[in-house]
Formats: structure tokens, sequence, C-alpha cells
């Protein structure tokens, strides 16, 4: 048995091998050199471990659009970041004259509702237009014609916003009522503006399982994943499902540009999404594309992974200016799973030969 | 009239021609059947009846009304229901749920409830699995399954496909026992079967097709009789 073993092992598998033994070795002897360091209190870690799951839940919420799309038709909405920042770009303007009335400082929770219902409607209604002009009219093309007119809605999109609003930066107004407030826990201070994202996008996340495991529009988009043709055996209409599938995705991605807004005000422009979006496609992967909890679970931990990563890990490899290194050590990740675990964390083998 | 009226349709495949000129009548009540070899066009006809394919000549009506072009999701609504070769039960959703999936079309809850219990009653064994995911169950739990799927459409007229395919004989049975108790119940049977003898001795007329069109037309039990047949279909010399 030995010996077939070693008959099938080829070069590169053996280079495979060493290099998921120099990653660990790199993983473990930056922890231990880091955490030798003692740079960092316990209160500062647990902030930015806080800081990444606020900022992972807002990928999550991405992710899902990616994950659901994915599990009905088989294709990346590359053009979804840019649907986030359709609806991240269009509330910026109600919150800023909201702001400017004083209703965001008079009503803040109904200011922050109203801002997500505009941003998820926007998206919502973006996404539903992406899919019936660039990708109904493909169907049944080969899996690379969408992927084309994917990157052309995302460019469409963007520069639409460019030539509306110009190219400058906007940003989301402080909201009063969560400036400068701290949950003091067991030592630790979280800001409130960080456990509202990190809470709101939870809630939705509930819903959305909820929706999918229990109602009947939720068991149809299952159904139609899983088979199109018997699905419409039952009576589903497919097409009406599919654009189901890319409202509530529109709307997850519109609600975590709010989010992201409230989160870290600054930094709303055209490209906005373009980051935020890969990053997404990253938690999705990390999770096992398809999978809706494995999105959630994968857009977490990316978040947290990110955030902590460059300081417990390549700080103590004596890298300088760790923090700049944050999109790069997220997308080495990204590299890393295709490598070594292309189906993701909660992936089964059987998607494979689907895809 | 015939509740199914099927005139000189033909379905093309790319350009390929499958069916060439199929006209077939299927009335209330009845079971008939379609026999035929591999690749004759049994199962592209059912496809085509049922709204998955779209001929390309000719016309079909049904409870009166021209479907021709009509998708399949819509037909549903009028009471259609195809059971497709190899089964396709949904793997991933509960036994209950791939029931649910049949009731889709339809909001009335007393007849919805009433129908699992028939079911239920039907086949048993759903009901001990109803938790259980699809893709856990035997091949021939899944054909009962997917039968009963589409018992919960509440089908005036139910098409099956190979029913008895990969199917133990003991199952292919229970199967055929069950196509003829919801015929008895009042649903009108359209059958596609490889196995030939039992789709006869439970039809009331047979069609038999060859290379996209029908050869021969006739009551089931003359057809068991016919020389060609039982050379052909039946493995008889």
């Amino acid at each position: 048995m030995l010996k077939q073993y070693f008959d099938r092992f080829s070069w590169v598998d053996f280079f495979l091998r060493v290099f998921q033994l120099a990653a660990v070795v790199v993983i473990i002897v930056g922890i231990f050199n880091s955490i030798g360091a003692a740079k960092y209190t316990s209160g500062q870690w647990v902030t930015l471990v806080f800081a990444g799951l606020a900022q992972g839940s807002i990928y999550a919420l991405i992710a899902l659009g990616y994950t659901l799309v994915y599990g009905i038709l088989l294709m990346i909405n590359f053009a979804h970041g840019d649907v986030y920042m359709a609806g991240a770009f269009t509330a910026v303007f109600l919150a800023n004259s909201m702001a400017a009335s004083g209703f965001l400082a008079t009503h803040p929770v109904w200011a922050v509702l109203l801002l997500i219902l505009l941003a998820a409607s926007v998206s919502m209604v973006l996404n539903v237009v992406v899919e019936r002009v660039a990708y109904r009219p493909l169907r049944g093309a080969p899996r690379l014609v969408p992927l084309i007119t994917a990157i052309g809605a995302s460019f469409t999109i963007e520069y639409t916003f460019r030539g509306l609003y110009g190219a400058e930066f906007q940003s989301y107004p402080i909201i009063p009522a969560l400036d400068g407030q701290y949950w003091n826990v067991a030592g630790f201070a979280i800001p409130y503006t960080q456990i509202v994202v990190l809470v709101a996008a939870i809630l939705l996340m509930a819903a959305l399982f909820f929706f999918i495991e229990r109602t009947k529009i939720g068991k149809a988009m299952r159904a139609v994943s899983e088979d199109k043709e018997v699905a419409r055996l039952m009576g589903i209409d497919v097409d009406k499902t599919i654009m189901i599938t890319f409202a509530i995705g529109g709307a997850l991605a519109g609600a975590a540009g709010v989010f992201n807004g409230i989160f870290r005000p600054q930094g709303v422009f055209f490209f906005m999404g373009f980051i935020p979006g890969i990053k997404a496609f990253t938690a999705a992967v990390l999770g096992g594309i398809g999978n809706i909890p494995g999105a959630m679970v994968g857009g977490l931990f990316l978040g947290v992974f990110e955030a902590i990563g460059p300081n417990l890990i390549l700080e103590g490899l004596g890298i300088p200016a760790v923090n700049q290194l944050r999109d790069a050590f997220a997308f080495t990740i990204l590299v890393l799973i295709l490598i070594f675990r292309p189906q993701g964390i909660f992936g089964e083998r059987l998607s494979e030969t689907k895809a | 009239m015939a509740m199914l009226e099927i005139n000189d349709i033909h379905t093309y495949y790319g350009n390929i021609h499958a069916l060439k000129g199929i006209s077939l009548t299927v009335e209330e009540g009845e079971i008939v059947t379609l026999i035929g070899a591999n690749g004759a066009g049994k199962t592209t006809t059912l496809r085509t009846i049922s709204g998955l394919l779209t001929p390309r000549e000719g016309s079909i009506s049904y409870l009166g009304n021209d479907i021709t072009g009509v998708p399949a999701h819509d037909l549903v609504y009028q009471r259609m229901a195809m059971v497709p070769e190899g089964r396709g039960v949904f793997a991933k959703l509960t036994v209950q749920e791939n029931l649910e999936m049949g009731a889709y079309s339809r909001n009335d809850k007393e007849g919805i409830a009433r129908d699992f219990e028939r079911v239920f009653e039907l086949f048993p064994r759903l009901k001990e699995r109803r938790k259980q995911v699809a893709g856990t169950l035997s091949g021939g739990e899944q054909q009962m399954l997917a039968t009963g799927r589409a018992m919960m459409t509440s089908p005036r007229l139910l098409m099956l496909d190979e029913p008895s395919m990969g199917l133990a004989p003991v199952l292919v049975d229970a199967v055929f026992d069950a196509i003829v108790e919801i015929n008895k119940e009042g649903t009108t049977i359209l059958l596609v079967e490889q196995n030939a003898l039992m789709a006869l001795s439970i039809a009331n007329r047979g069609y038999v097709l060859q290379t996209g069109q029908i050869v021969l037309h006739d009551d089931a039990a003359a057809l068991k009789q016919n020389e060609m047949v039982q050379k052909a279909y039946l493995g008889m010399d």
C-alpha cells in the first residue's frame, strides 16, 4: 500500500506538501514571536477581533449574494461588488441630508432604518436589472460568456456612478448617538458602531436562513438550485425564482453598504465596491461557494483573520508596516484555499462534479 | 373529446429530428403506454407534451385547450404532471419538503393535507422517512417519492417516464400496483416503459414507437399478441 502511495506521488504533490509545511511553519513562528514580543495588550487584541467581526459581517452579507447566485446558476456575479457600491453611494446623499436637517440626531434608529431601506431597494432593483439584461439572455450559453458580461456590467455600474457624481470621495455623517460610545465589558471597550453593525448583520442573516429553510419560496429556491427542469415540473417558475434570488442578494449587499458607512464613514466612491467585492468572493470560496452558512462563517472568519492576522503573524516575522498588508494577507488566504481546499470549509466534494 | 390530443408533432434537438410526426390521443380515465427501443423518442414525446420541449411543428391539446408551446411550469396549474426519467428527486431536500414542492402550485390547505395522507397511504415507507434527506433513499423509495410528489400536484393526467428503471422486481411490482391504484382513483396515466410486458399488462391501449414515429397502435391485449411486438419488445420468438 505504501508503495502504491509513492508510485502515485508526483513532484507537484511534493512541492505542495513542502509549501503547506512552509506556510504552517511561517504561521507558527510568526505567532510565537508576536506573542513573545508582547507588544499588544489583551484589550487591544479584543478590539481588533471585534473590528474584524464587524468588517467580517459586512463581507458575509456581500458573500451571501455571490453564494446564492452561484448556488442557483453556477456563475459568479462579478458585478455584485458594484451593486453594493450603488446602495452605499445612493444612501450617502440621504444620510447627509438627514444629518443636515437634524433628523439623524433626533431619530437615529428611524434614520438608519430608512437608509437601509433605501440602499437595499436600490441594490435590489439594480441586481435584478443586471440579471435581466446581462445574464438571462445568455442562459444556456457556455459558462464563460455570462462571466464576461458580468465584468461588463461591473464597469457599466462603476462608470455610471462616476459620470453622475464624479470621482470624489463622499462620506457618511457620524451618527451622534453612536459617536464615541463604548460598551465596556470585562475591562474591554468595544465601539457601539461595531456592535450595531454586527448585531444587525447577524439578524439579517438569521432572517435569510429562516427564509431559505422554511418558506415556500425559499424551498423553491433550493429546488431550483438542485434541478431546474424538475423544478419546472413542480410548477415553479424558474426565471422568477432566479430573479428573487438576485433581489435578495442585492438587498443584502445594499444593507451591507449602509453598515459599512456606519462602521467606517469615509471612502464612498464609485470604485469602493471592488475590494470588498473580491474579499466577499474570497469569503464565499472560503466557506464553500454555493453554501449559505459557509458564506456567513467565511465572511466573519475572513474579517477577523485580516484584522488580527497581520499583527499576529506578520509582525512577529519582522515585517514592517504590517497593517498595510491587510489586503495582501486576505488574498493570500484566497490563494491558499484554492490550492489546498478548493471546496472550502463547508463545501462538499459533490459540488466539484456540479461545477 | 379526448383529454390529450397530439397532432403530428415534430421535435428537434438542435438539428436532430427526434420526433417525426407523432400523433396520439389519451382518453380520460385510461392507462396508455408508449413502448419502444432506446432512442425511439418515448422520453422526447413526454418532454414535449409536458412543455419542457417545444415542437417545431404540430399541435397538442389538453382538456380542450391548445397547449402547444405553453411552458412546463404553467401546465402544472392545468393539472398535468410528469415523473421524469431517473426520478429527479431533490436530493438535498427532505422527503417532506420534496412532497411540499409537489404542492407548490396549490393553495388549498385542506386538499394538500388530504393528498399528503393519500401519498403516505399509498407509500407507507415515505411516511417513515419524512424527515430524511431524499438523497439517502434507496432507488425504489426515490421512485415512490417522485411518484408521490407528482401526485401532490393533484394531476388529472400523470405521465411516468420509465418508473421501473433500475428497480428490483419486487419493487417494480409495488410501483406498478401503485400506478394502477392511482388510475383507479381517477387519474389518467400515460406511461413510458422499456419493460413492455409489465406496461401492456396494466394498460388499456399502447403505442409502439420506432425512430421517432408511431409504427403500431392497438389495445394492450392485442399488442401483447402481436407477432412483431412479441419479437422486438417482449423477447419471444
